[in-house]
């Protein structure tokens, strides 16, 4: 089944078009951009592309399940802070770390509570309780900012083995085991088969709502892995943290051909849709455009490939 | 539940408004007990002034989502369009310039959302979170280097203007009330916003044509939220790009409490006023009991999932 590395698929075709159009990026803001082309520069995007990778990833496999979680962003901001203060309390990387998970995964799994207990549709429910998480966040910090952590953790977001930033390892760690779940295992086809058609899937005897439940505690541990990595990044936690992240993500999911309308997309594509992404908002940064753009941008590119994927479903 | 429901004996209509009217009797008589000045004349009026900018949106947010879709990009147009009058009004000094040009956006954005979603069937929430994008990212462009404060008295009269002893944003919103109302119940437009959260494929059988139907909800909840922008820009007499970041949620929250549903497209406008006098309530509520609008946010939030998490059970 592992359709990505079957040469002429549909899957190897998407991944084959975007790197394509990764390279005709590059190029055209390469060949404007003086210090695009800088190895500093391109392992800083490789870095920034990992990050998203990590939310994004977890958001793939929620709309390959033909749902959507809009709460990632605000997960993000929460779990950041919260671990960044018991970071700043006990000094230890692992006690952080198991704080920002424990938070990812708890805000999970009350998406997943809401969604396949109390029956609510999956984007209001993750709508809703991104403004609870983001209000939490908020009334937290209060207006503060956590600053300055220890050598060890700051390492895990800006250090380097082999000429590699850490995050790139931890994004390929992560792109191999998703690969394999959504690609090789049952469970992982499973949840294909629930975004492609939920009735169908329920009648073949696949536990919708135990996989559908699985999925959004994946993207919330996701987030909260995230979260982690960004705090060692950023050197500092706020509660504003992740605002922008959920629209980048669901930006960069619909870019690696991952359709809105479930059932299909790789985890591949959307590595690629991180790197596009990146190296688009990167490039601007260079040719110093206002940061003001970002946002638009990102709207349009969202706008832009979910009508793609719609008009070339209408035509199939 | 339906065995307890017919027990009860009270029309689905009837049925549906209690919930949402107990909540806000109770929410009163908390708010009444705990903070002494809320029941001050001062403090009512505030409330009633909050609430006509969030039944502005609220309104057309209840077609919206009564036709089973949703509007995120509302709030970032209402802060974009406060922005574009406050500049249209500074540079040209025409207050009618900058309500037409403010109409304008209005209508281009929703008929933007409208096309996305009616034409190619693009789930609601997506095309709009990617129009939310594209408005929070404009209002911050245009705002950089731009003074966008002090809008002059005419500019201002949209808001603190009394006619006929009433505020004029109260008279917006009632008119804007009763022309919702008018449009549900007494024209065609009316059934076939209903028909297409209950049943588009009938309308579509029935040989109407659903995309210009579908497309007029968002073209509509785009002028209100340009409406709203001026009365907003009066109000704060200046234009600001976070102005009503996130405002969209506090309507959707109105919408839902007041008992219109995501997925049969059923509700009413008299659900979605409680609603709104809720939820403004709540925030002024919590306000004078100093908790910061954060909490007001996570708790409107909890009161969604809350209102929709009842509705399922049924």
């Amino acid at each position: 089944m592992n359709n990505i590395l079957v040469i002429g698929s549909p899957e190897a075709r998407t991944i084959a078009l975007r790197l394509f159009a990764l390279g005709v990026i590059g190029l055209i803001i390469g060949s404007v951009a003086e210090p695009f082309t800088n190895a500093g520069n391109l392992l800083n995007i490789l870095r920034q592309a990992s990050l998203l990778f990590l939310i994004a990833s977890g958001l793939t496999i929620v709309i390959i399940a033909g749902g959507l979680d809009l709460s990632i962003g605000a997960n993000v901001s929460l779990s950041a802070c919260l671990a960044a203060t018991v970071i700043q309390s006990s000094g230890s990387l692992l006690a952080g770390a198991a704080t920002a998970l424990a938070s990812g995964l708890a805000i999970g799994a009350m998406n997943a509570l809401v969604i396949c207990v109390l029956r609510v549709p999956a984007f209001i429910a993750t709508y809703g309780m991104l403004w609870i998480v983001q209000g939490i966040a908020y009334w937290y910090m209060s207006g503060t900012i956590i600053h300055g952590f220890p050598s060890e953790v700051r390492y895990i977001g800006i250090g380097f083995t082999a000429g590699i930033p850490i995050p790139v390892y931890i994004m390929l760690a992560f792109l191999l085991l998703g690969t394999l779940f959504t690609q090789r295992t049952t469970w992982g086809r499973q949840i294909y088969a629930i975004g492609a058609n939920p009735t169908a899937a329920s009648l073949s005897g696949i536990p919708v709502n135990h996989r559908v439940a699985l999925v959004y505690v994946i993207s919330g541990a996701m987030s909260g892995l995230a979260a982690l990595v960004f705090l060692a990044r950023l050197n500092s936690a706020e509660a504003d943290l992740g605002d922008s992240l959920m629209l980048q993500a669901v930006a960069a999911v619909l870019i690696g051909g991952t359709s809105l309308f479930g059932g299909t997309g790789t985890l591949a594509g959307t590595l690629l849709g991180c790197l596009v992404l990146t190296v688009v908002l990167n490039g601007m940064n260079l040719l110093s455009i206002s940061a003001s753009w970002q946002p638009i941008v990102t709207g349009a590119i969202v706008i832009a490939s979910v009508l793609f994927d719609a008009i070339g479903r209408r035509n199939r | 539940m339906p065995v307890l429901q017919t027990s009860f004996g009270f029309s689905p209509r009837v049925h549906e408004l209690p919930g949402c009217a107990w909540a806000l009797l109770i929410l009163l008589v908390l708010f009444a007990a705990t903070a002494s000045n809320f029941l001050t004349t001062g403090n009512l009026l505030n409330i009633a002034s909050q609430a006509t900018l969030l039944l502005l949106l609220a309104l057309p947010m209840t077609f919206v989502i009564m036709t089973e879709g949703l509007d995120l990009s509302l709030g970032a147009l209402l802060s974009l369009c406060t922005v574009i009058f406050a500049i249209v009004v500074k540079s040209s000094g025409s207050v009618s310039a900058g309500i037409l040009a403010c109409v304008m956006i209005g209508v281009l954005i929703g008929a933007l959302n409208g096309s996305l979603i009616s034409m190619l069937g693009i789930p609601p929430f997506v095309a709009t979170l990617g129009t939310m994008g594209i408005a929070t990212g404009l209002a911050l462009l245009l705002s950089e280097e731009r003074e966008l404060i002090e809008l002059g008295a005419t500019a201002q009269a949209a808001w603190s203007g009394i006619w006929m002893g009433i505020p004029l944003p109260v008279w917006i919103a009632a008119v804007s009330y009763g022309l919702f109302h008018f449009l549900l119940k007494h024209t065609r437009f009316g059934v076939s916003v209903i028909a297409l959260g209950g049943n588009s494929e009938a309308l579509r059988l029935a040989g109407k044509r659903v995309v210009p139907r579908l497309t007029l909800v968002y073209v509509l909840a785009g002028v209100y939220a340009a409406i709203a922008g001026v009365l907003l820009a009066g109000r704060i007499n200046g234009g600001n790009p976070t102005a009503a970041q996130g405002m969209e949620f506090d309507a959707i929250a109105a919408v839902v409490v007041g008992g219109t549903h995501f997925v049969k497209g059923r509700g009413t406008l008299f659900g979605t006023l409680l609603g709104v006098i809720l939820i403004t309530v709540l925030r002024n509520g919590l306000n004078l009991l100093g908790l910061t609008a954060s909490i007001q946010v996570a708790a409107i939030g909890i009161l969604v999932i809350a209102a929709l998490a009842m509705e399922s059970r049924r």
